[in-house]
């Protein structure tokens, strides 16, 4: 590998700045230009802000779906009124007291400036459309959307409204996978969203697990795959492990579009592919059709068991012999 | 240098070998000695001793590796009597890299799950190094879903690198095949009882690890990557893998104090791989118990206090927002 160790292209300068203070040059790069222009990644083509935003930020000369943050995806999904914030307050701490190249809560606090967020997910309580829902989104900018402690609890939560209202879950991914700084915590929030989900099973509660670009790893083997439904947007990547991981273990060329939604579908991982200028009316129509027949016979089930007259069940006075019989 | 030995433990095995040789002396010659053998072997003892008693985590995270360390088919062997091994995922194939049946521990009716690691070459290739591809965690999702049915205790056996990152296994849904695992088990009906006996590997460790107990032999390790792939994506180096296996806090000692753990079951000195039998009872003693435990509870009083266990995970404070 001829990439260095990052400490070795420091000068006598920067290693005596002390790595609060330190943010990486690769970081920079990545940070989105507040310009009135962007630059599509996949095609080159260079496009007015304004209008890409208009169209959901999907290039519209290639229809690219380009990674957006948390918020900003919630707020395209959500209609404009009667949106809460569902566990805003829960922060990110440090366990391990994890230290690599950087300390943890040195990588945390800079992630926290440059995205505005407590950790790599926000979760809301909303409407779609009029109809009342849930909806969480991992934030790709924070850590790679990796998933710890804060993301499984928040997932929780937002599970938890939804049970208490009976109203659809939805999540959008974008994740890296389980948070290494964290270690086994991170490890078991695979555990604990996936139990959490168990809830809404039984409930009989629409979970719509919708993949963006890119959804791998732990959150890929967990909370992702156990949808009712599970959706993709076009060409997101999409698996278990890494495509380099894949390409050093067996040692061969991976398959034309390997790992991406359509290859998802072709292989029946995924329901449907969705692009993201029709989420919101196509997962409309979908939640209408999935919730109807439910809220009808759950309606007319409380009808029955709130009713005496319609009473079923003879009380225990009615079973017992009658006293003069028993002799 | 024995390859069989680590380069820790080449002291303890140099040792070893001078007093196999005045063994054989001794045999071959028909001279007495035995006086100045004991004396060496307690010196190996003590060796044995000094050496384990300041193990780095670096070491114990190749400990839990070790070539020689007892596999899931070894420990089915000393643990349990009556053992039937069932195949396959009825969809697609057998994967050889998970072992499962149904046996009898302490008498009781049980059903077995454990990763299989091979022994030689031919092995190694055959059980894949111990890394499950989806039909693995499918057969072993079958057998729990059996045991249920007929309220047999489940006992997972974890030892693996991780699920294996090949081609068909994802396009076959590894990612599916856990998620599914981590969901049915939070949720099956009979107790559940894991323990790490070597590695364990991330999201193809936790496949079959969820459940009512967890417990780790002394020289495992519990992880969310290989320390060699922490290095690799934090440090950009997968030679850094010591610091990464201290900064991770992979031991059973660390694990047990970040509250994650409910038993160490202590290995024989020198480690497991010096001692089956010894491991082995250890380890069916802490089992026994454990199971005796749970077996007090309704099913669903186990299934409570187990999604109470599950929603407990996680390290993170809380700000009350206005």
């Amino acid at each position: 590998m001829k990439e260095q160790p990052e400490i070795k292209k420091m000068s006598w300068f920067e290693k005596i700045v002390s790595s609060t203070i330190r943010t990486d040059a690769s970081n920079k790069k990545a940070a989105v230009p507040e310009g009135l222009w962007n630059k599509c990644p996949s095609c080159n083509a260079i496009l007015y802000n304004l209008e890409l935003e208009k169209n959901f930020n999907v290039c519209p000369k290639c229809e690219h779906h380009m990674r957006i943050s948390a918020r900003t995806r919630l707020e395209m999904f959500l209609d404009e009124d009667g949106r809460e914030e569902i566990g805003k307050g829960v922060k990110p701490t440090d366990p391990l007291r994890f230290k690599d190249s950087k300390k943890y809560k040195d990588r945390i606090s800079q992630a926290q400036k440059q995205t505005k967020e407590n950790d790599a997910m926000v979760v809301m309580k909303g409407q779609l459309k009029g109809q009342d829902i849930v909806a969480a989104a991992f934030d790709f900018n924070f850590m790679a959307g990796s998933m710890g402690s804060v993301v499984g609890e928040k997932f929780v939560r937002g599970v938890n409204k939804s049970l208490e209202f009976g109203i659809p879950f939805i999540v959008f991914t974008a994740s890296g996978g389980a948070r290494m700084q964290e270690s086994l915590f991170s490890l078991f929030q695979m555990a604990k969203t996936s139990a959490a989900l168990t809830k809404l099973a039984e409930a009989g509660i629409p979970y719509i697990s919708f993949m963006t670009d890119p959804t791998m790893g732990g959150v890929s083997a967990s909370l992702a795959m156990l949808g009712d439904l599970n959706v993709a947007e076009p060409n997101a990547l999409i698996g278990f492990a890494g495509p380099r991981v894949i390409e050093q273990t067996v040692r061969e060329k991976l398959p034309e579009g390997f790992q991406r939604s359509e290859f998802l579908q072709e292989h029946g991982a995924i329901d449907m592919i969705i692009d993201r200028r029709q989420m919101r009316d196509r997962l409309a129509a979908i939640l209408a059709i999935l919730t109807e027949n439910k809220a009808i016979v759950d309606a007319a089930l409380n009808q029955v068991e709130s009713s005496p007259e319609l009473d079923l069940v003879p009380d225990e006075d009615s079973l017992k012999p009658d006293s003069g019989q028993k002799d | 240098m024995d390859l069989k030995f680590l380069d820790f433990e080449q002291p303890i095995a140099e040792l070893e070998a001078k007093i196999q040789e005045l063994r054989n002396v001794e045999s071959d010659n028909n001279i007495n000695i035995s006086d100045a053998l004991k004396q060496l072997e307690d010196r190996c003892e003590a060796l044995t001793q000094s050496i384990f008693a300041n193990l780095s985590d670096w070491q114990i995270s190749q400990l839990s590796r070790h070539p020689g360390r007892p596999y899931t088919l070894d420990y089915i062997d000393h643990i349990f009597t009556d053992f039937h091994e069932l195949h396959g995922d009825r969809t697609y194939a057998d994967d050889p890299a998970i072992v499962c049946g149904m046996a009898r521990l302490d008498g009781q009716p049980v059903m077995v799950i454990g990763h299989q690691k091979g022994r030689d070459t031919k092995q190694k290739i055959y059980r894949n190094f111990g890394m499950p591809r989806p039909e693995g965690y499918r057969k072993a999702l079958r057998m729990m879903r059996m045991a249920e049915r007929f309220r047999l205790p489940v006992i997972c056996l974890i030892d693996t690198p991780g699920a294996y990152p090949g081609i068909g296994a994802e396009e076959r849904g590894q990612s599916e095949a856990i998620a599914r695992n981590l969901f049915e088990m939070s949720k099956l009906k009979t107790p559940i009882i894991c323990t790490v006996t070597g590695e364990g590997g991330s999201g193809g460790a936790l496949a079959i690890g969820v459940g009512d107990r967890l417990i780790m032999l002394e020289y495992s390790t519990y992880s969310v990557i290989s320390p060699e792939g922490c290095a690799s994506i934090l440090w950009k180096s997968a030679d850094k893998a010591q610091l990464a296996a201290e900064a991770m806090g992979i031991t059973s000692d660390r694990i047990r104090e970040l509250g994650l753990l409910d038993e160490v079951v202590r290995e024989p000195v020198g480690g497991a791989h010096r001692d089956y039998a010894l491991i082995a009872a250890n380890l069916k003693d802490a089992l026994v118990r454990h199971l005796a435990d749970l077996q007090q509870r309704t099913i669903d009083d186990l299934l409570s206090i187990r999604y109470q266990r599950l929603m407990g995970f996680g390290a993170f404070v809380e700000e009350v927002v206005k």
